[in-house]
């Protein structure tokens, strides 16, 4: 509590926990009253919790010790919106019935954004053919792939993959979106 | 969780002085470390946070890459000069775990994280010597259809869970370390030790002592190399078995190989008498064969695990095949 160290979250710079064992989860919800972020198993297993770190990279917030992203900035799902406006992926998740119960939504939305970075940076996946290649060609099978950390008991898997199908091609265009036209 | 104390390391030598302290862990990406600490298998009194150590990958005019601790597994895997020269390696990290502990885990952590057998996590419920030596092994009559079935022992039939090791293994990396009396380095394939007596024994580290970089040697024939990973659903699940393989054909004779086995023992398992076999051999299917089967002629298997012998030499000879066809 005495010296200040602070993490920004969604934009706001906020003082870390003194406890080093508080999760990067439990500081969001317990603390900071962010309970969008959820906690699905705790483990590492369900990606309930994902989050955004330095803008587009998505982290599991269960497995990260707050302390050890000090001065880092953190997106939650909190963070998606501007000025009342739903971000373009919220809005295609609700157009694709990407959700049942919506339990495990916000870990997906930031998966996905990540995702959607991963793929423009050139990261290869586990199906990409040309493993080589500079550009990697969207799928629906990468999008199955790299958004296979984030669970979804309710099997709402086809609205997802077509939300975020759809807020690629709209970003893209359609002939960047491979099979999935 | 228990208690402890939360330490920044200010670069490697920072990192060595802290970690000797009695009780210290290394902090990497914590996908493994922290999940450990809240089962309470693993209560370090302290932490030392070694993931703002070296995340550069060196390209040496050798042809050899030099890879940094805390490079993070994504930041591998999309390497241009590993997605060129090394895609067995590239596909291995891209095979394990999801994009979000990718992005967190360090190639350090990867090499260090401990395997995920049931009972050894059950710390409660189940016996085992690796957690507490001496004590016995729930997994030997238990469910054991994802253990060992190559260099087991009867104190431990852990399999070691990493992909990204196995790739590592069949490029014959070393491992540079570095401990409170001076550096060292250690080929890959003997970093990691098999069970026998004592399971509670997982590499040759010293106490205190820091992974800092992770060699892999030039590989003349790396590009044509790729990495198959068979597990119970299509992504994000553990290898029953695994290859990581590259193979150089000249004149339809194999010229020289490269293969590891993950998903089969305690640790990531080169497939010596295979590669011997073959070099110099025609590159078919029959020789393939004969040598997946030598491969595995010392596996022991459990109960309920015996599927992985002809499943690990039918992903040998599928692997290998598929690098032919490749290359030719």
């Amino acid at each position: 509590m005495s010296t200040t160290i602070t993490i920004t979250i969604n934009g706001n710079a906020v003082a870390l926990p003194s406890d080093p064992r508080v999760s990067l989860l439990d500081f969001l919800r317990e603390q900071l009253g962010l309970c969008g972020t959820k906690k699905g198993c705790d483990q590492g297993a369900c990606g309930a919790c994902t989050v955004l770190l330095d803008g587009e990279q998505r982290i599991l917030s269960c497995l990260a010790l707050a302390v050890q992203y000090e001065g880092r900035a953190i997106t939650s799902v909190e963070g998606l919106a501007h000025d009342g406006q739903l971000h373009a992926l919220q809005q295609s998740f609700i157009e694709h019935d990407g959700f049942q119960c919506g339990y495990c939504t916000p870990g997906q939305l930031c998966s996905a954004l990540g995702m959607e970075a991963e793929l423009r940076r050139g990261v290869p996946s586990y199906v990409t053919d040309d493993i080589g290649a500079e550009s990697i060609a969207f799928s629906q099978d990468e999008v199955r792939e790299r958004m296979s950390g984030n669970l979804c008991r309710c099997g709402a898997y086809n609205g997802i993959v077509a939300a975020v199908t759809e807020h690629h091609v709209r970003l893209h265009g359609k002939a960047a979106a491979g099979e999935a036209s | 969780m228990n208690p402890f104390t939360f330490a920044r390391a200010l670069d490697a030598q920072d990192a060595v002085r802290q970690g000797a302290a009695a009780g210290s862990r290394f902090l990497g990406g914590g996908t493994n470390l922290v999940d450990l600490m809240r089962e309470t298998i693993e209560r370090p009194a302290q932490l030392v946070d070694v993931s703002g150590l070296s995340q550069q990958i060196d390209e040496r005019p050798d042809g050899s890459l030099l890879v940094g601790a805390a490079v993070k597994n994504t930041a591998l895997a999309e390497h241009r000069a590993v997605r060129a020269r090394f895609p067995l390696l590239a596909r291995a990290i891209a095979s394990g775990a999801s994009g979000q502990i990718r992005n967190m885990a360090t190639v350090a952590g990867n090499v260090l994280q401990r395997t995920r057998c049931t009972y050894f996590y059950d710390r409660d419920g189940a016996h085992c010597n690796k957690r507490n030596p001496g004590e016995g092994c729930d997994a030997l009559q238990g469910v054991h259809r994802m253990h060992a079935v190559l260099g087991a022992s009867s104190t431990c039939i852990a399999t070691h869970p990493s992909d990204m090791c196995v790739a590592l293994a069949a490029l014959d990396a070393v491992v540079h370390l570095q401990g409170v009396g001076g550096t060292r380095q250690v080929p890959f394939t003997g970093f990691h030790l098999l069970p026998e007596d004592h399971p509670e024994r997982e590499t040759v580290l010293h106490p205190g002592e820091l992974i800092t970089a992770i060699e892999i040697p030039a590989l003349a024939f790396g590009a044509n190399s790729t990495y198959r990973k068979v597990r119970d659903r299509a992504s994000y699940a553990f290898a029953l078995v695994s290859v990581a393989a590259a193979l150089e054909v000249q004149d339809g004779v194999v010229s020289d190989v490269r293969l590891a086995l993950g998903g089969v023992a305690h640790k990531p398992w080169r497939a010596s008498t295979l590669e011997q076999m073959l070099r110099g051999q025609p590159a078919d299917a029959i020789h393939f064969e004969a040598a997946a089967r030598a491969e595995m002629a010392d596996a022991r298997p459990l109960r309920d695990n015996a599927f992985k012998i002809p499943l690990a030499q039918r992903t040998m000879v599928a692997v290998l095949d598929g690098l032919v066809t490749v290359h030719s």
